[in-house]
């Protein structure tokens, strides 16, 4: 990171600061001039838009934050307060919600496309088990939020998902008793959500700081896979890719404000706008959508405690896919089977989406257990397998012959023919 | 190998088939119709003469047993409302009798309403409420245009986000409020002695002698509120059941939504801004990067 650097203090107070805390050659290191692939394309922009996105939720979460009251009496009414009363209220609490779901499109987006251009694979193990972590949290503090104004879902959501840990054996009753904070869900457990919710996004934070850290150290991995090998396959951080990661962080913007200033409810449920009642269960309760996949999972397997099991395990799955992925080859762009697979893997994973938002029955469950099975059947039998079976396209020798001769996604040889003149 | 890909193609065929057949299976969920609202699309805004219509009927019709708890009278005169003066809603508010208190003694008093005061509930409680109305709780009326929604399915959901379909709330509310029967369906049987409405969302048939009937909708607590004539326009609106349930959906839009003309309004500034925005970064970034092969 800082090695990235040549900066050399010029100013009095800039000899001075560097020479007791090097933070200017670290940062220039880090996001000025490190050596960045030249041939990224836009999905790599998503790691920025995901810092601008955190940036924006931990700012609109402070402000909601001075006029929200953590009560179960008062929760739902300081809500409609920031709504009709506070200046721009409406706006910041649209801002957050829809941007939780933005969070979550660009992450999923992100996660797919390490998935694809096999980020996770060595030396990068690291930066993807810190990302699986920083997913983690993030639905964490999602599930947390989502319960704070104190509507229909947010109290019956809660209480399907704590009541998921009472399926633990021998503690789970106690378990969640601890969580809950009594007998049911309630104030105490309404509060200390809140206390989480404040605190996990700077944990976020801490974690997103270890993943730039390990992929700075490993170098970012790139369309091709193959690691540069000369300065001509790389290009400075700044300007070329501040350019690109702003441009693209506004355009994601554009399709941000169109849920925050035209169709803000369009994620929600109307539900919530209904304050929270013990004693009147929703005729279906359904999570938010970026949880829908593994709310499928969840009631796909027939047993309480399997569902519990399969629904975090098909998360634990992604910490050791490093060592699940047998290929040789880093970029799917280069491995003809892996790259179909992905896709249907893709359609699988909205399958299941679908499914989460179907009440589990007929149909529906045979179909939720035929995807899940698929789901676990992609990382634990057919990448394993797909390294011995498939037979790549041969690499190019660089990222800059790559460059040359019309990008990643072409295979290497066959544009080899017109250009050996 | 070619036979693996072949299983998996079939199976995602299969898969495909099967996802897509019990969308059309749909139960006895109600068609809510789709109306004309001048607040949908991105430059919506409110009828001034539609929101003070619909808060008469509110007012006189509605406001006997649901509550508008959430809306004060001051909101009456805000911008971007049904925009009476500030001396019109003073005067509604002082039409209102409200309970404060305790007073020097300790007691609690009842005072004309004033602009700061919101609409009192009908009822002390969902307690009291429900045994007034025969054991229905009406519900209050502050959010319900946003917490009422027919049931979409696919792909229709998939196409609101982007023809900005935000008005389910309104839509049901007309559709309910316009779709009961003239006579209650004969499979009820003599004995049933309540209201039905194809619209409703909250209550099923469950009459085993309705399993064939293809019945919507269900039993529900509230009477047909709404007939021709029961509350006058003095603007020349005709006075029908159609245009009332109009009106107060419109109302109660407004009263769920009050920043909704301010929010498309600055939502458009900010999409020009960014498309603008957007473009001159395009073209920057292509500078910056013209020398380098990519």
């Amino acid at each position: 990171m800082a090695g990235h650097s040549n900066y050399v203090p010029q100013s009095a107070p800039a000899k001075w600061l560097e020479s007791r805390l090097p933070v200017i050659s670290l940062v220039r290191g880090s996001f000025v001039d490190f050596p960045t692939p030249k041939n990224l394309n836009y999905w790599w922009t998503f790691g920025g838009i995901l810092f601008f996105v955190l940036i924006a939720q931990i700012i609109t979460g402070i402000v909601l934050v001075m006029h929200y009251t953590p009560s179960t009496t008062a929760a739902f009414n300081s809500v409609e307060h920031i709504m009709r009363d506070v200046n721009f209220g409406w706006m910041l609490r649209y801002l957050h919600a829809n941007g939780a779901s933005m969070f979550f499109i660009a992450v999923y987006i992100h996660i797919f496309r390490g998935l694809y251009y096999g980020s996770y694979k060595a030396p990068r193990e690291i930066s993807w088990i810190l990302g699986v972590i920083i997913f983690l949290i993030m639905m964490g503090t999602a599930f947390m939020g989502y319960v704070l104004p104190w509507g229909q879902m947010s109290f019956w959501g809660a209480t399907v998902i704590t009541n998921l840990f009472s399926a633990i054996p021998l503690v789970g009753e106690e378990i969640r008793t601890w969580l809950w904070g009594g007998f049911a869900v309630d104030n105490p457990t309404l509060n200390r959500f809140f206390s989480l919710h404040y605190l996990l996004p700077f944990m976020i934070f801490g974690v997103v700081i270890l993943h730039v850290w390990a992929f700075h150290t490993t170098g970012n991995n790139n369309p091709t896979g193959v690691q540069p090998k000369t300065k001509q396959d790389t290009v400075p951080f700044h300007p070329y890719y501040t350019i690109k990661d702003l441009f693209a962080i506004i355009v994601f913007m554009i399709l941000f404000a169109w849920f925050v200033f035209y169709v803000p409810n369009y994620m929600g449920h109307p539900d919530n706008y209904i304050e929270a009642n013990p004693l009147v269960t929703p005729a279906h309760i359904v999570p938010e959508w970026y949880f829908l996949p593994f709310y499928a999972i969840l009631r796909a397997i027939p047993d309480k405690l399997g569902g519990v099991v399969a629904m975090f395990g098909a998360i634990a799955v992604l910490f050791v896919l490093p060592w699940l992925d047998t290929s040789k080859v880093r970029s799917g762009a280069y491995r003809p089977l892996f790259k179909q697979f992905f896709w249907i893997f893709a359609a699988n994973a909205v399958a299941l989406g679908y499914l989460g938002a179907m009440p589990a029955e007929g149909t529906y469950v045979l179909l939720a257990r035929v995807c899940t099975a698929y789901y676990f059947a992609h990382f634990l039998i057919i990448l394993p397998m797909l390294g011995f079976l498939e037979k790549p396209r041969p690499l190019p020798a660089s990222i800059s012959e790559a460059v040359l001769k019309g990008g990643a996604g072409k295979p290497a040889g066959a544009t080899a023919a017109p250009d050996t003149k | 190998m070619s036979t693996m890909i072949k299983m998996v193609r079939s199976f995602a065929a299969v898969a495909a088939v099967a996802i897509a057949t019990p969308a059309f299976a749909a139960g006895n969920a109600p068609h809510i119709e789709r109306q004309q609202w001048s607040f949908s699309g991105p430059f919506g805004f409110y009828d001034r003469g539609q929101l003070q219509r619909g808060f008469k009927v509110y007012r006189e019709v509605c406001s006997s047993c649901h509550g508008l708890k959430q809306v004060a009278f001051r909101n009456l005169a805000d911008e971007g409302g049904p925009s009476f003066t500030e001396e019109q809603a003073k005067q509604i508010a002082s039409e209102y009798t409200v309970e404060d208190g305790p007073n020097d003694d300790g007691d609690m008093y009842e005072r004309p309403g004033i602009l700061a005061d919101k609409f009192p509930s009908p009822f002390p409680n969902e307690q009291a409420a429900r045994a007034s109305n025969g054991g229905a709780y009406p519900p209050d009326f502050s959010l319900l245009a946003k917490a009422r929604a027919g049931h979409r399915g696919f792909p229709w959901f998939v196409f609101d986000a982007f023809t900005q379909y935000q008005e389910q709330g309104p839509d049901y509310i007309y559709a309910l409020l316009t779709s009961y029967p003239e006579e209650n369906p004969q499979c009820l049987g003599e004995d049933f002695s309540g209201y039905f409405n194809p619209a409703f969302l909250g209550g099923s048939v469950t009459a085993e002698a309705c399993a064939h009937e293809n019945l919507t909708g269900g039993p529900i607590g509230m009477a047909p509120p709404l007939s021709d004539e029961l509350v006058e326009y003095t603007d020349g609106t005709p006075m029908t059941v159609d245009q009332y349930a109009h009106d107060v959906a419109a109302f109660m839009m407004w009263a769920a939504e009050p920043h909704l003309e301010e929010r498309k309004k600055i939502g458009f500034r900010v999409m020009v801004f960014l498309i603008v925005f957007a473009g001159l970064l395009y073209f920057t970034k292509k500078k910056l990067w013209r020398n380098v092969e990519h």
